[in-house]
């Protein structure tokens, strides 16, 4: 990535600002040469619109769109959405911030293919998408509960399936684990890990 | 009466009232390649609406790989398309890479790139011809997966598997290729061509196969962007747009190689893009051999540091070879925090990695961005409309692997 291609990114980025006061709450190139717009969540169905139609931008194919969940946030929730242009051959990535409860508007009328990117959002973060047209679960099991890649949902999950010889058919327990889940804690003591070695305990006591 | 009312009106009437009929696709039809149930619902023969249920392989990868360290999610990545494993890995890679600002040496480069066309000719020959099975015909995926065969073997001599090969690393690859692989594989890229004439002889001009193809399943650039296609779901429609030429990674500038594109977007023209796509790669795989042998070609093949293991010799001396390669394989690691997206053009279309780094030794969050996921879920749109035989045409042609839409 060259100085030239970080210019452009960032003349992209200032060109969005102005054109979408309401939208771009901030813009960022990264050292990686990445454009990433924080977009207020209200004005995103219009604002990934005009990167659609807008001559300079012509962000019309819809790479991708997740979330990542930070649970100690207030605003809980980053929804990312990228975007390719194949006609100017650049990218773009928008982060909008949403609350636990927040709804975001869907973005299907502007990009149908965004229909299964959403489901899969609210299928692995419970996040609403408002004006979307069928927004089932689609990675998980029928009748699935919760949603597994928020950070407070355990890797092991809550139930688990085998088949009844005697039922003759597949039935749900609660995850029994023979073994603990592994989990090593991999810093070192000097590097400032939190648990008290054991024998100090006293020490604690003591002082 | 026959339509389930319990009443006479088309007796009175003489017209037929008929309910749409629905059935149900899968999950184990040979022609879904994979777990794939489609709700269809049919208007005699024809297609009205299609539903795909996915995630009959969900196997939370991305749920995981936040509890293993960067090192033990590079498996993982075999196993999303598992047609052409080491292609999804090279994404992983350059996702560390970025964000660590690790420089591949000359020779791992060109490794990765002769691996990616052998992963990109296994891709292509698999789909082309089980795509002929689905629509009839026998003989191709027999010879094809001969060929198939081979090129496994080219893998396992490389890392010492035939599939799952966790060869490509960050900061080059793993090992270096023995002495006389490479004239093996050009040997092998000496004979494929004639194979490759065989299986066009059997398909391309044969009319069923293009009874069944031609003017199936039409892609517009509208369809495209609206759907989000990539790979060869585009240039079969006459865009030329590679990431390897766009937006090159690794050393991909420094090859010829053309794009072929398709004309009319149909299965046939998709069909025919990658029959070209596999002579282009035996192209690049040729340049690379050469490069390879090159005396700017050798030399190590892995950027020696924090991200590799030290050299067996050096741990029998060097405590702190030891040392090293015990935190590297245990403790992992460590990426500076940040996000990134890194893409391949994998066999089946713009595979790509959203890593969000926060300092230690996992990923907080990566999302697998799969070509296929795109692909199938415009099904409804490119399936309606057409007869019910013509589902497995386009499934086939959409190059479905459920391995990486279900992740």
């Amino acid at each position: 990535m060259n100085e030239a291609q970080k210019n452009a990114l960032n003349e992209l980025g200032a060109y969005l600002e102005l054109k979408q006061p309401d939208a771009v709450i901030s813009y960022d190139v990264s050292d990686h040469g990445e454009l990433t717009i924080g977009v207020a969540p209200s004005e995103i169905v219009g604002f990934v619109e005009f990167l659609k139609n807008d001559r300079q931008c012509q962000f019309s194919s819809l790479i991708d769109i997740t979330a990542v969940d930070y649970p100690s946030r207030e605003k809980r929730f980053d929804v990312i959405y990228h975007f390719l242009s194949m006609y100017q051959n650049h990218r773009i990535r928008l982060r909008a911030q949403l609350r636990e409860e927040e709804m975001i508007a869907s973005v299907v009328s502007v990009h149908p293919s965004a229909n299964w990117f959403e489901r899969e959002v609210f299928d692995m973060f419970g996040i609403l998408f408002s004006g979307h047209p069928d927004l089932r679960r689609i990675l998980t099991d029928y009748g699935f509960r919760g949603h597994p890649l928020k950070k407070d949902f355990p890797t092991t999950g809550y139930t688990e399936v085998r088949y009844d010889e005697e039922l003759k058919r597949v039935v749900y327990e609660p995850v029994n684990l023979v073994q603990e889940y592994r989990q090593f804690d991999f810093m070192s003591p000097w590097e400032g890990a939190e648990y008290i070695l054991p024998g100090d305990e006293k020490k604690e006591a003591k002082g | 009466m026959m339509d389930g009312t319990g009443k006479f009106d088309d007796v009175r009437t003489g017209e037929q009232q008929i309910r749409n009929f629905n059935i149900n696709f899968g999950p184990q039809h040979p022609a879904a390649h994979g777990v794939l149930r489609l709700v269809l619902e049919l208007d005699g023969e024809i297609v009205e609406r299609c539903d795909p249920h996915i995630g009959l392989l969900h196997r939370g990868t991305e749920k995981l790989m936040e509890s293993r360290t960067y090192l033990q999610n590079l498996p993982y990545f075999d196993r999303l398309d598992y047609v052409a494993p080491m292609n999804q890995e090279h994404a992983w890679c350059l996702a560390i890479e970025k964000l660590t600002g690790t420089e591949v040496p000359r020779r791992g480069s060109l490794i990765r790139v002769l691996y990616s066309e052998i992963g990109r000719i296994l891709n292509h020959l698999l789909n082309v011809t089980t795509q002929a099975m689905d629509v009839g015909a026998l003989t191709p995926p027999l010879w094809g997966f001969e060929e198939r065969e081979k090129l496994m073997v080219f893998y396992e001599r490389a890392c010492g598997a035939r599939l799952h090969a966790n060869y490509f690393r960050p900061g080059g690859v793993h090992q270096d290729l023995p002495d006389d692989l490479l004239d093996d594989i050009e040997e092998w890229c000496g004979t494929f061509p004639a194979v490759l004439e065989d299986i066009d002889g059997l398909l391309t001009e044969n009319r069923i196969f293009k009874q069944r193809n031609a003017d199936i399943g039409i892609v517009t650039e509208k369809d495209i962007l609206d759907w989000s296609f990539s790979g060869v779901m585009v240039r079969g429609s006459g865009f030329a747009w590679d990431l390897r030429r766009a937006q090159p990674y690794e050393c991909y500038d420094e090859f010829e190689f053309d794009i072929p594109v398709g004309k009319s977007g149909d299965c046939y023209d998709r069909y025919l893009c990658r029959m070209e796509e596999m002579r282009q790669s035996l192209r690049i795989m040729l340049q690379a051999i050469e490069k390879l042998r090159a005396p700017e070609g050798q030399g190590d093949v892995m950027a020696r540091g924090k991200l590799s293991p030290p050299k067996r010799g050096d741990m029998k001396t060097s405590m702190e070879a030891l040392i090293h390669h015990f935190k590297l394989y245990s403790e992992g690691f460590h990426v500076p925090a940040g996000e990134v997206y890194a893409a391949v053009e994998a066999p089946k279309g713009e595979f790509g990695v959203f890593l969000v780094a926060d300092g230690s030794n996992k990923p907080y969050r990566a999302k697998i961005r799969a070509p296929g996921y795109l692909h199938l879920q415009a099904m409804d749109h490119v399936a309606g409309g057409h007869q019910l035989a013509d589902v497995a045409a386009i499934i086939g042609t959409m190059d479905v692997v459920f391995g990486e839409i279900d992740r």
